[in-house]
This record gives C-alpha cells, structure tokens and sequence, in this order.
C-alpha cells in the first residue's frame, strides 16, 4: 500500500500533465506553478534532475497552461515547493520506476538491477543501450500516478540542494522579449480600458472629440454597458487617449473613499461577521495579572513594478488568453461565467510578469483583453494598464486593527492569549468568489461576493499568525470579518502574518521588558518547540546579541520570531537601526529553518526581498484615500530606495529531512515586529501603529 | 505627413518616420525597432525601468519626445552585450543571481554602466546614490549592488592589462 499521493499529483493524476520526453535528449516538465519571480521553474528543473537521474541542462518547465500543465489553483501562499515541488518529486519518481519496469521487460531483469544516469539504463554498470527516448514509445505516461516511485534518498540528492543558477535571469539582463509585455503579435491592437470608478458607477458622457485630439492618431471607442475602451495600432495614441479619458469621461454614482476611511480604526464600529477560534473565553480571573495592547496597520499596495497587462483573441470559437496571474485555471473559470463560454472553449496561458507578491491587476487585465477580444473577433487585443490605474485600482492588502490581551502568571508569562482582529477579507480573487473588474461594469452584472476570508485549513486570512506558537496554555482569536470596505482587498504576501505578528511579537517585547528580561530570554522561556529554539539561538548568536542594552539612547536592537501559518518554515530576524526624525535600517540578520532546501541562494534571495519589502511596508507605506485612492504614482506611494537598504544576513538551518517549505512570506512579520522592537529600543518608547511614520516618532517621543 | 527622425541605437543608425513626434522613445524602441530589453514602468519618469544612455548619460525615455533624440547616440541594454559577449556588468549580475522578477534590471544596469563610465570605483553609498532614481520592488538591491562592485573590479583589471 503507498501513502496517499501528494495533493496535486492525486488532482492531477496522469503522467503526462507532469512529464514528457518530446524529441531525444530533451524531458519537458510540466507544473501548474507559475514564475513570479521567486525561481520556482528553477527549483522544478532541480527535482527532475534528481528523480529522473538527468542533467538539468536537458529538463525543460512548462508552466501554468490550461491546455497541457496540471490544475495546481494559485500559485500562492510559499506553497509552490512544499505542495507542487513534492508532487512534481513523485511524478518523476513513478515516471522513472515506469521506465525501469519496461526496461526490465525489454532486458529480461529485474528492474531493481537497473539504474539510470542522465537518462540512460545502465545495469551493473555498463550501459544497456536503451533510455528514456527508446522506452518512450512502449510506456504510457497517460497512465495515473501510483506514488509507487520511490523518492531519491536525501543523501542520493545531486542537484536538490545546490545553487542551481535561474534559467530566466539571463534573458532578462540581456534585454530579451521576456515579460508578457514584450509579446508582439501581427496585427495586434493596443487598447486602454475607461475604468468605472467603483461598482454602480455610470457612464455620464464621454467627450468623444476631447480624446481623439489628445490621441494625435485614429483610435476606436467599444462599449459594452459601464465597460468603455479604447483601441488603436498605435499604443502612443492609445495611451494618449487613454490619459485624457480621465478627465473627459464623467460618471455618476461614483463613491470615493475619504481620508477618515484611509484609517485601521475606521474598521471599528463596521458591520461585520463574527468568527472565533481556539479556546474558551477565560472570562476575566481577578487572581491574573491582565495586559492589553492594540496595534494597526493602514492599506497597501502590491505596488508591482510594471503595470498588469493582458492579450486575447477570439476565434473560431476559441478564446485564447494571455497573462501573468497566478492561477490560469482559477481565471480560465471566471472567464468562462463573465463571457457566458464553456471554459472548454477558453485556453489560458501563463506568460511572466514583473513581481506581483499578491492579487495585483494581472487577472483584472487579462480580463479587460478577454471582454474586448470577444467584441472584435479574430484580432489579437493588449491591453496594458497605466500605471496609475494599477495603483487606484488593483485590490489593496486591507488595513487592520489587531488587539492582543494576555493573562500573565506570577512570572510574567502568558498563560492566556486572545488576539482580537478587524479587518476585511484577505481573499478576493477571481477563484475564490471575487468579481473580474471588468464584468462589473457590464452589463447585468454578477453580485457582490458573500463575506469570507481564506478558510483556515489554508492557513486563514486576516487571522494567519494571529496564534502565537508560544507554550500558552489558552489561545484564542476573535475575528470581526468587515463587510464593508472603502476599497477592494485581497491577497498581499503573507495575508494577515504581518499585522499578526507585528502585534504578537511587539507585545512579548513588551511582557518580557515587564517581566524585566531579555527578549531572546523571555522567548526561549516559553518555547519549547526545537525548531523555532535554533532559529532564535541562531539569530542572536549571528548578530551577536547582547542582554541588557540600555534603551532610549537613538539607536536599538530588536528581536522577533514566527512560524509562517504555524505550520510552515520558521524564521527569527534581529535588526539594528537608528532614530532621530526618521528611522535607518543599518542591520538585518535573519535565520531561517524551511527544511530541505532545494535552491539555497533561491531561498536566500527570497528572504532577503520579504525583509527589504517588509521593511517598506513599515517604513513607508500606506495607501492613502482623498476624494479617491491619492496613492497613485511612486511619488504619492513611495517604497524604500538603494539608499535605504540595510546590509543583510541570512543563514539556513538546512533540516534536509523535512518536507520543503516556501520562504517567500516567512520574513514579513518577523521582519515588521523587528523593526517595531528596535524602535523602541531606541526610543525609549512604543509605536504600535504602522507605517512608523515621522508624525508617530514625534508624537511618541512627546508622550514619554 | 510623417516626419522622419534619424538617431543613432547602440552605433547603428537608424532612421524612423511618425506621424507624431511627440512620440516617447521607448515606443520607438520597442514598438518600431522592436527592441524590448527597455521596458515600461510607469510612464511618468518615476521608476527607472526605462533608462537609457542618452549620449553618454543616463535618461529616462518613457516620456523622451523622439523629437528631442534626432541625432543623438542612444544605448539601450541590448548594446551592452548579449549571451556571446556579456557586459561585465550583465555577468556580474548573471554570477551574483542579482535580480528576482528582473523587470527593474534593463533600467538598472544602464544607470549602472553610466555611473562606471564616470567612477571607475564607487563606493557602496555611491552606488546606492546612483541607483535611487531605479525602483527594485522585489527587494534584490544588495545583490544588485554587489554586483556592481564586482563588475567594476573586473573592469578596473582589464583596464590596467
């Protein structure tokens, strides 16, 4: 009896959704997870070298493609290698075993004598003249996965586990055609969507004449309801016009979000859902020590570095799509109900965009394409986003409101936690019940989505990271799920880790400086938990850190730990910064526990961006409402600078027998809380609101 | 009627005729001489993905009217080298894995090479100072400045052979 196949491969279980052999010497591996920047086609190529005994120069990855690659939903949430990397390791494990069967066949062996090295069969040794290619015609990889394959030792790993150099890299520095932005295609048309404000609003009058002189070349208007495009060969004019249709189309209905609504504590007093997890309610034991603290956090944007973009074309009853999202099957699915198609007649393909860490306007565009391809049948239709629109309109990571309460022992430890959560839904994408913006303004619209945040079997939206892993013997969380929002939220790198986590993890500074200890100290004290013991030793053995500092002096050090869901990899990062008006980051050290580790400077590069974002995040950013969304450029939504960047630390406790784990998201609230702590360090005094802006630094200065 | 504008792309002449000539230059490259490797970022000389060398000096070219280049010398990151024949820079940022989604780099290691023509051996701040114009979103700027000072060792020791 095998154990149960890996979640996708059991989804998606014929052979050949995985791999093929396509002409001699070449294998094609096929994987429903996408590349966003983060080197996971890399990583895939390092796993079939290994399970199918090959050299990667001849391991080719597909990905994300509704005609031939595996059904795998989002590429999302640091699950790409610890769900889709161990699928992809058993369908090349049964690849290979199906292979060795037929050899054993042709050869009159047993298979077990048989080994294969880059592709051939040898037995004992020597080599038997056959290989992948010549077996190829007799085995049938239509048939299903088994999980019979046995998986290559960790010792027996030649590929997994080296710094395996990134396929797509080169292209880019070399200036290829390497974005769906580059993609060309005779005949194409360049249009440029009139977004409607807001669901509801109607077009009011379109000044036609205004926008064809400001086009300075033919352009062409479609109209489908509230959903209003412009067309042109020349994407100079079509951009021209596109720019000048914000000031010459008026709308009515239109509800702007204001300044008060741009606030974490506007969330308050909204209507919502009440959702509950963990334990009982303690009620309120006089006999404990009682510690509370509310911290927040505003909007932000994906802020992506190049707009969203999306092709289509219709013909001959097909729709064939073009885009950057991370789920082509999820959008191949809201496609089909918006454009009322059977999703057998729409075919998705994943072409790269820039770094995305999120639900951006890519599925959003790519729709755009698909309604005004469907209106001009047989023409190849781009539409590129401004950037601008990218800012107003691709879905915010919501702003939140998270209050921590803990009963305290005689020791100062927490022997109860609730953490107390307002915040919308993480999760409004296409797949999950979310509208495509463009189907909202045509005609006969779909309805809103019911509330619902991600489930937490998936490691829970805006409640993610709120229990802390900490040996508290009573943990629970109150979510109230906001129902009505200023603006549209969805899915930012790490969903609600981060305001989670900044939370929790500023709040044990506090309770340790309470108890009059150590950070690290306190932490070890009520973890027993090994792996999350050795990243935290880890940290401060590599920073050095020091008990007992004195605080207030303009320059501090903080610590802080998580692991990402509870479940997946573990990370703890201590940073050295200094205030006087404004914060400098000087130092950031980071050690991290993600099991085996296929790619260790992938993994390396990717902590480095979630620290370097993070730090973004609570530097800088928050996206603010004035009559609309007023974060609309790099200038009104600034990010941090080369300037900017701390130098950066990261070591890898490399568990090489544990399950592989995504990092992408792990370092977002280690990170956030770090900085926090630090702060205070350096105050003297705390700031529980984010982004830590000069107004918070001088008002908490002026409060001690 | 269009009007013809005469310009020089990494040393080739190339000569465009448009019947705007307000027409920014990066439509030009990309959408009449096809080259990509300059991308579009924002459109409001923001962000950096589109610098180019306009004679020599480092210039974003999303809002550039093409008017504004006839006759000048333009180079874009396909004039720096290509797989056969790498810019030290462009190895150095192949070798130090110095890039994630990679959107920003065309931008960057023109903004780079510009830096490089003028200081043969900046130090890490100056660097940093010659990249604030570039945005990196996806937060590789260590690695992308370590390059940089890689490329610019590699090149101060083939200069001195």
């Amino acid at each position: 009896m095998n154990a149960p196949l890996p979640g996708p491969l059991n989804d998606n279980p014929n052979l050949d959704r995985w791999v093929a052999f396509p002409s001699p010497g070449k294998v094609t591996v096929l994987t429903g997870r996408v590349e966003l920047g983060q080197g996971v086609l890399t990583a895939m190529a390092q796993i079939a070298a290994d399970e199918l005994d090959i050299a990667i120069e001849r391991v080719t990855v597909r990905s994300g493609d509704t005609d031939k690659a595996p059904n795998e939903g989002y590429t999302a949430g640091s699950q790409s290698i610890q769900f889709g990397g161990v699928a992809m390791r058993q369908a090349c494990a049964d690849v290979r075993a199906l292979f060795l069967d037929q050899a054993a066949k042709i050869l009159g062996c047993k298979a077990d004598e048989l080994s294969i090295s880059d592709g051939r069969v040898h037995r004992n040794g020597t080599s038997t003249g056959q290989d992948y290619w010549t077996l190829s015609g007799a085995v049938d990889l239509t048939a299903k996965a088994t999980g019979g394959g046995v998986r290559k030792r960790v010792a027996d790993l030649k590929s997994i586990g080296t710094n395996s150099a990134r396929s797509d890299l080169p292209g880019k520095i070399f200036g290829e055609s390497a974005f769906i932005h580059d993609m060309t295609i005779d005949g194409m048309v360049h249009a440029r969507v009139v977004r409607q404000p807001n669901r509801g609003a109607t077009i009011g009058s379109i000044d036609e004449n205004a926008i064809r002189r400001a086009a300075k070349g033919p352009i062409e208007f479609i109209r489908n309801g509230n959903f209003l495009a412009i067309l042109a060969a020349d994407e100079t004019a079509v951009e021209a016009a596109g720019v000048a249709a914000v000031n010459h189309v008026t709308w009515r209905n239109i509800e702007a979000p204001t300044p008060t609504q741009q606030e974490a504590n506007w969330l308050l007093q909204r209507p919502v859902v009440e959702r509950v997890f963990g334990a009982p309610d303690a009620g309120n034991p006089h006999s404990k020590e009682r510690y509370e603290a509310t911290y927040t956090r505003g909007y932000l944007a994906h802020a992506s570095i190049s707009p969203s973009c999306g092709l289509a074309i219709y013909r001959d009853a097909k729709l064939t799509v073009w885009t950057h999202c991370q789920g082509v099957y999820p959008l191949r699915a809201a496609l089909a109900k918006t454009l009322k198609l059977e999703p057998s007649s729409i075919v998705v393909h994943h072409v790269q965009g820039s770094g995305c860490y999120g639900h951006n306007g890519a599925d959003d565009a790519a729709a755009d394409a698909a309604i005004i391809a469907m209106q001009k049948p047989g023409q190849t239709i781009r539409v590129r986003w401004r950037r601008e629109e990218e800012f107003i309109y691709e879905p915010k990571t919501p702003a939140m409101v998270v209050k921590v309460r803990a009963l305290l022992d005689d020791a100062g430890k927490p022997v109860d936690w609730t953490q107390e959560i307002w915040s919308p839904t993480h999760n409004q994408r296409p797949g999950a019940g979310g509208n495509l913006l463009g189907a909202i303004a045509l005609p006969d619209p779909p309805p809103e989505p019911p509330p619902n945040d991600v489930p937490e079997a998936n490691g829970g939206g805006a409640t993610r990271n709120a229990e802390p892993l900490y040996d508290i013997p009573a943990k629970r969380i109150l979510h109230h799920l906001v129902t009505e929002t200023p603006v549209r939220t969805s899915a930012l790198r790490g969903l609600g880790a981060m305001p989670n986590v900044f939370a929790l993890e500023c709040c044990i500074d506090e309770l340790a400086e309470r108890a009059g200890q150590d950070p690290v100290q306190y932490r070890l004290s009520i973890t027993a938990d090994a792996r999350a013991r050795a990243v935290i030793e880890k940290v401060a053995a590599m920073a050095k850190w020091r008990a007992g500092a004195p605080s207030g002096t303009g320059t501090g050090r903080g610590i802080a730990f998580a692991r990402y869901k509870n479940r997946a990899a573990y990370s703890a990062v201590v940073v050295e910064l200094s205030v006087d008006e404004e914060i400098r980051l000087h130092h950031v050290w980071c050690a991290t526990d993600a099991g085996l580790v296929i790619n260790p400077d992938g993994v390396i590069n990717q902590l480095e961006g979630g620290i370097i974002q993070s730090a973004s995040w609570v530097l800088k950013e928050q996206v603010r409402f004035d009559n609309g969304v007023a974060s609309f450029d790099w200038e009104t939504y600034p990010v941090l600078k080369f300037s900017e960047v701390p130098e950066i630390e990261v070591e890898l406790i490399n568990t090489k027998d544990e399950v592989p784990l995504g990092v992408g998201e792990v370092t977002a609230g280690p990170t956030a809380a770090a900085i926090g702590n630090a702060v205070s360090h350096a105050l003297g005094a705390r700031i529980r609101d984010l982004p830590l802006t000069r107004a918070r630094i001088m008002a908490a200065l002026l409060k001690e | 009627m269009p009007k013809k504008f005469d310009f020089s792309v990494n040393g080739k002449t190339v000569s465009v005729s448009l019947d705007n000539e307000e027409t920014p230059l990066l439509n030009v490259l990309r959408n009449e001489l096809g080259l990509m490797g300059t991308r579009f970022g924002c459109g409001l000389e923001q962000c950096g993905c589109c610098v180019v060398l306009v004679d020599g000096a480092p210039e974003k070219c999303c809002t550039k009217p093409i008017w504004s280049v006839a006759g000048k010398q333009i180079t874009t990151v396909e004039g720096l080298g290509d797989a056969a024949r790498p810019h030290p820079l462009q190895q150095a940022f192949i070798d130090e894995q110095a890039g994630q989604c990679g959107y920003c780099l065309a931008g960057i290691l023109i903004s780079a090479k510009a830096l490089l023509d003028k200081n043969p051996k900046p130090s890490r701040a100056e660097i940093a100072q010659a990249l604030d114009p570039n945005i990196c979103r996806c937060g590789s700027h260590n690695r992308i400045m370590r390059a940089v000072e890689k490329a610019a060792a590699i090149m101060r020791a083939g200069a001195s052979r």
